[in-house]
């Protein structure tokens, strides 16, 4: 049986090339059945439970759109009082559902540190509505509400970093992931289903080859340029200590991962910005390696 | 059984403390009562055992709550004004999912201006979600109304959520004494929640699913359906508690006090003072009708009780703005086919706790014997002699 298929069954609907469909498979294998996933608004409710189809074969609940976290905080504490207390209950959604219009749902439930595992697969952008702006878009990216126009190239704010404010919020378990690096991903699913007590948020990359106008053939081939770029790092956060899991040798360019994606396509040639994302690139995970190789206990800032 | 001294929001908490609740969630929405804070209190104290959980917002309340109860456990929460505005969304998505939450609503105004006080404009807003609706005229009635509220909304031929509304501060802070059901006759009215589509990893099932416009269209008529249907039930229900608990209100859906040619129909705490004055003869030749249940609307009752009424005064504590009180247009069109239909006039009182005293009913139930009828009027108060 191919990967995630006895939990997420095929025939669903979305796009050719889908990121967060290859996401939801790695993820809801590694889960396993004893799970209850409860789904934010967005294309991975939308094209999975066409009433009366489903292509989930383990329990699944959907609400409206910025309510994940709250719906997952009832289920688990249901749970809890029924003396149910190995089903794990997992909050799932988009960029939009759990970093925007429902991050203080996600902020309340990591703040009273929830027995729930929170998945925010990270599309940056609104890709179920056309594609619009959110706080997970990066810089420059043009977007339906963020255009790359004559005056105003892309998105000119940086991305918001769910995973480093869960751990301000002193989550038991921070972690990043990407499809491309599927082990990876898998693993830390497993690690957070097997933790007991507190809230576990993991923070994937998902490409979206519509909206980010990729070939649907090059999903993984992006998703593992984002890591060798350096622009998405790949670690986790384990009771404030951080690890990296992955360190490039050296970065490669930018500009490599900018080509192969429509939304940056005007940025082709702008040596400024891309030079200033370089940067940016370059300074995080200066800051980062610096917080892992002195131990640094990040909640302790707080 | 003895009857305590007690504020209103205290007996809820007591009461909730004795329907075998299991999930609890509270935020303390301005304007707030003290139903949270007592239930929180009991929890501190082990008197509750249940999941107690301070979300971060009103619109967390409703969705935890809704998520315990998929998951097969009775819940509850309690809000009022611009906490339930905020909740509309979930409102609507439970009533559409066929979760048999429960909340108690302590009706109070909605903003601008900001107004902590009593009207129904909060819970009217509300009225087109499929919940059923039940407005409590006394402190008592409430706490028999969440009893009956869990039955109802639990029965397999409703499944549907219900708001058990309470009158802000006229209710919610006031001091009355109550008999509280003790737990065990509690438990054994209610047995024990078992929601029949329960999460389950055992038997797994989706919720909440997207329907296409055909399918939509028609879980929506059943939905409506449901509604309407739940009227028999509301009324068992009603029925079999007036018979182990000793207390009446009405038929369950209406109640008419006194015989008089002109009815007032109104809801909530007002009725008290409503009968008090038919009692002492201070309003001649009146009757009142209280709606007992808004949603589903008793239509054909109120017919049968209106009919042959020479007037029908309403008395609205909300403003459907643009047109008149809700409850008025709903009287109104249920009279429509009538034949020899009486005057029906509309009195829109006590917005943003506006007292509605016995100088405002003497007030109404004169001007309205000179008016025509469809005559509308917002009484602010400014009409009503202080002298009375």
């Amino acid at each position: 049986m191919g990967i995630g298929l006895r939990q997420f069954a095929p025939g669903h609907r979305t796009c050719a090339g889908c990121g967060s469909a290859i996401v939801f498979r790695h993820v809801l294998e590694a889960l396993g059945d004893d799970v209850i996933i409860c789904q934010a608004t967005g294309c991975m409710e939308v094209t999975t439970t066409p009433y009366p189809e489903t292509s989930f074969k383990v329990p699944w609940i959907h609400v409206v759109f910025e309510n994940a976290a709250s719906v997952a905080t009832g289920v688990k504490r249901a749970l809890k009082a029924q003396g149910n207390n190995h089903t794990r209950v997992v909050a799932m959604g988009g960029d939009g559902g759990m970093i925007d219009i429902g991050f203080g749902a996600v902020s309340g439930a990591l703040e009273r540190g929830e027995d729930i595992i929170i998945i925010v697969y990270d599309t940056e952008a609104y890709s179920n509505t056309g594609l619009q702006r959110s706080g997970g878009t990066p810089f420059g990216a043009s977007t339906t509400t963020s255009p790359a126009g004559k005056k105003i190239p892309g998105k000119q704010e940086w991305k918001k970093n769910i995973a480093m404010i869960a751990v301000m919020h002193r989550a038991k378990y921070v972690a990043t992931a990407n499809p491309a690096f599927w082990a990876d991903l898998q693993a830390k699913v497993r690690k957070a289903y097997e933790m007991e007590g507190g809230t576990r948020l993991i923070h994937i990359y998902s490409p979206c080859p519509i909206g980010w106008h990729v070939d649907p053939s090059k999903t993984i081939k992006v998703a593992k340029l984002a890591v060798e770029t350096g622009l998405w790092m790949l670690y986790e956060v384990e009771e404030g200590k951080l690890k990296i899991n992955y360190k490039p040798k050296e970065f490669k360019p930018v500009e490599e991962y900018f080509k192969l994606q429509g939304r940056f396509k005007h940025l082709l040639g702008r040596k400024d910005i891309i030079e200033m994302v370089e940067r940016h690139v370059r300074e995080h995970w200066e800051m980062m390696e610096k917080v892992e190789k002195e131990g640094i206990d990040l909640p302790k800032l707080v | 059984m003895a009857r305590e001294v007690m504020e209103g929001s205290q007996a809820v908490a007591r009461i909730v403390a004795n329907c075998d609740v299991k999930v609890i969630a509270a935020y303390p929405i301005t304007p707030q009562t003290h139903i949270v804070q007592e239930l929180a209190k009991m929890h501190a104290d082990g008197l509750i055992d249940c999941e107690f959980v301070n979300v971060e917002a009103e619109f967390s309340a409703i969705s935890a709550i809704l998520g315990a109860t998929a998951a097969g456990a009775r819940s509850f929460t309690a809000t009022s004004s611009q906490g339930l505005a905020l909740m509309h969304e979930v409102v609507f998505a439970a009533a559409g999912m066929r979760l048999p939450l429960v909340m108690v609503i302590a009706n109070r105004a909605l903003s601008a201006p900001i107004n902590i006080w009593n009207d129904h404009q909060d819970s009217i807003a509300e009225r087109d979600s499929g919940w059923i609706q039940i407005y409590c005229e006394s402190v008592q009635e409430v706490v028999d109304s969440v009893v009956q509220a869990y039955k109802i909304a639990e029965n397999k031929n409703v499944l549907l959520p219900v708001m058990v509304c309470m009158d802000g501060f006229y209710l919610t802070h006031v001091y009355e004494p109550v008999e509280i059901p003790p737990k065990s006759k509690v438990h054994k009215f209610l047995g024990k929640f078992n929601y029949p589509y329960k999460l389950d990893p055992k038997k797994p099932l989706t919720m909440g699913p997207l329907g296409f416009p055909a399918d939509y269209a028609r879980l929506r008529k059943q939905l409506a359906e449901a509604v309407w249907n739940s009227k028999k039930v509301i009324k068992e229900v009603h029925d079999i508690y007036a018979k182990q608990f000793g207390r009446v209100y009405g038929d369950g859906l209406l109640e008419v006090y006194g015989d008089g040619s002109i009815a007032l129909v109104a809801m909530g705490s007002v009725c008290g003072t409503i009968k008090d004055m038919i009692d002492k003869d201070e309003l001649k030749d009146v009757c009142l009708v209280r709606i007992r249940t808004f949603r589903p609307f008793p239509k054909d009752e109120i017919v049968e009780v209106l009919k042959d009424r020479d007037a029908v005064v309403v008395l609205d504590r909300n403003i459907s703005l643009g047109n008149a009180g809700a409850v008025y247009l709903e009287v109104r069109d249920a009279l429509y086919d009538e034949k020899d239909k009486p005057k029906v006039v509309d009195f829109v009182v006590g917005l943003g706790g506006v007292d509605v005293n016995k100088a405002t009913l003497n007030y109404v139930v004169e001007k309205a014997r000179t008016v025509k009828s469809g005559h509308v009027e917002i009484v602010d108060g400014s009409e009503v002699s202080s002298s009375y």
